[in-house]
């Protein structure tokens, strides 16, 4: 059944058209990569699902309702969360806060002016909960500003997950973090997305290690139009559409990466 | 040892019974300059729930405490209500319903654009002020005649004695409540997603949080508290002119909380502390008060600029660090 669906999405930025007529949808419990060169559109295309932009034309359903244009607010409620490219926090925030923030929200607490939020236990003990899930919890007392790189991204996420979406769109989670910790920080957000209850992953990346060992399909943008929407399996066999779509200097890792992995 | 926390109650409750028993030492004078203590104690409360919580400076506060001035004035001058808890319900409606209006337009904009809205309401009702003077009286203002308190008529008691004696106790008392009032509001969910809308508005939308609407909620409660605060100041002083609403005035109300330091909840309320009796003295010692108080206001910009709570904090820390 498709969860979120996009059909003939085009935005202009003037004369620039960063998005040309993209159509797809993604089912329910699919983890789908959105990859392509910079330009493509995966920012906007991402941009347009949340309800950020307003595409000039075309249309985005979440199940049966329609949320083009509808807001961000509107749309974490109705369970499509997202996480940011560049990190996006509170940076005088605790750790704990900063989900605490997520958890009000979703248990509509947000208008409650006169009861204690440090004697809500229920509150504190889901925030907690997120945190243990990205193994944040040692650090529930730290400011925001000053954790590390990683967990400052972990911590973007995080909150997002905190929302318990059912539908969550993750721009670039692994982006400025060491190669090293991309896998880990990967495998904690499929598990924790299979804790909370998440059903699809949409996620734009760069890594393509990352995109083919963690994905079920793969949509490739090219300067604004879908170049392909097929299975990893099936892009590995298309040369030239992995070529076009992610540069002469990605495409022969991944192929090296293929070859290793037939050996 | 004790608890940072329990170290912190103990020090407020000294500092309320200090307060408390201030006109049974202090001299008259000094009990009267604690009385407009507790009316721009109330009205920073408010704008710092907008300032320094919210994140939305307003160059317009003063407005909302003319409002409560001019409805004690208007109630107990022309509608002969005096009774003080009638005149304080009535002015907050009014601002209230004010601030609503006001802030479905202001709660649009932030930054420079939200302090220049607010400006321009607050000047909007000095010229109202000033031009419907069969209703305002102009420039000349209006009389606020002496409230009831509690249902009492004290008039019988003179007018110095009534102020720093009564008066008092019944403002300290009012004051203790919107603290105790405030301390909950910014320590709710509600406080919390204000915050995570000063820090990321951006992010805060993300996250469910209906950013406008809940600028909009900090707009109306800080308009009540500075009406509340306007009351109180009104009929101190017996007195209500337009000058009450003049930009100047709230820009005052910016510098208490500056000085005192927006970042502490406590902070605007020492900086109206600091900035009354300051002025008090400053002004008796020469004309030139305003060159002293610009410069302090230039000196905390660029040293202190997380004022005097900001400072005392640190060395808190300081003082912690060494141990």
């Amino acid at each position: 059944m498709a969860i979120l669906s996009a059909s003939d999405l085009r935005k202009y930025y003037r004369e620039f058209c960063a998005l040309d007529g993209v159509s797809f949808q993604i089912n329910e419990g699919e983890f789908v990569s959105i990859i392509g060169p910079n330009g493509a559109g995966k920012t906007t295309l991402i941009n347009v699902l949340t309800g950020l932009l307003t595409p000039n034309t075309g249309k985005v359903f979440y199940k049966d309702k329609e949320i083009t244009g509808i807001g961000p607010e509107k749309l974490s409620k109705m369970g499509v969360a997202r996480s940011f490219q560049l990190v996006n926090i509170f940076p005088n925030f605790t750790v704990l806060e900063f989900l605490m923030v997520s958890v009000v929200s979703r248990l509509g607490k947000g208008t409650n002016f006169y009861s204690s939020l440090l004697r809500d236990q229920k509150v504190t003990r889901e925030a907690l909960e997120v945190a243990r899930l990205f193994g944040l919890d040692e650090k529930k007392e730290v400011l925001a500003k000053n954790l590390p790189q990683g967990d400052k991204k972990m911590l973007d996420v995080a909150s997002a997950f905190a929302l318990h979406p059912e539908v969550i769109l993750l721009d670039e989670p692994t982006s400025g973090v060491s190669t090293s910790d991309k896998n880990k920080i990967m495998e904690t957000l499929v598990s924790a997305s299979k804790e909370i209850g998440i059903k699809s992953i949409i996620q734009v990346e760069h890594d393509m290690d990352i995109v083919f060992s963690f994905s079920d399909r793969i949509i490739a943008l090219h300067q604004g139009k879908i170049l392909s929407d097929s299975t990893p399996a099936e892009i590995e066999k298309n040369e030239e559409v992995v070529c076009t779509v992610v540069g002469q200097k990605e495409c022969f890792k991944i192929f090296r990466t293929l070859m290793d992995r037939e050996r | 040892m004790m608890s940072l926390k329990s170290t912190k109650a103990f020090i407020l409750i000294v500092i309320g019974l200090l307060l408390l028993g201030f006109p049974l030492v202090a001299s008259q004078y000094v009990s009267y300059l604690m009385l407009t203590f507790f009316a721009y104690a109330i009205m920073v409360l408010g704008l710092n729930l907008l300032f320094g919580y919210t994140g939305l400076l307003s160059f317009g506060h003063a407005f909302f405490m003319a409002v409560g001035a001019y409805t004690a004035a208007f109630l107990t001058g022309k509608f002969s209500i005096l009774c003080m808890e009638v005149i304080i319900v009535i002015a907050v409606i009014i601002s209230s319903a004010l601030a609503a209006l006001i802030g479905l337009v202001c709660v649009r904009y932030i930054k420079i654009y939200f302090a220049m809205l607010t400006l321009a309401f607050g000047m909007l009702f000095y010229s109202f002020l000033l031009k419907f003077y069969y209703l305002t009286g102009g420039d000349e203002g209006m009389r606020v005649l002496q409230p009831h308190l509690l249902g009492f008529n004290l008039s019988e008691i003179p007018k110095m004695q009534f102020l720093t004696g009564n008066y008092y106790f019944y403002c300290f008392f009012i004051f203790v409540l919107l603290v105790f009032v405030m301390w909950k509001i910014v320590s709710s969910p509600f406080g919390l997603c204000l915050k995570a809308i000063r820090d990321n508005p951006e992010k805060a939308e993300y996250l469910g949080i209906n950013v406008k609407r809940y600028r909009w909620y900090a707009f109306i409660i800080s308009g009540a508290y500075a009406a509340i605060g306007g009351v109180l100041l009104g009929s101190a002083i017996g007195h209500v002119d337009p000058g009450l609403t003049y930009w100047t005035h709230s820009g005052t109300l910016v510098f208490m909380t500056l000085l005192g330091g927006f970042g502490n909840f406590f902070g605007p309320l020492i900086g109206g502390a600091v900035y009354i009796f300051l002025q008090d003295k400053v002004m008796s010692l020469t004309t030139y008060w305003r060159f002293i108080f610009g410069a302090i206001l230039a000196f905390l910009v660029i040293v202190a600029p997380g004022g005097i709570a900001g400072v005392i904090s640190s060395l808190v820390k300081k003082e912690k660090s060494i141990e």
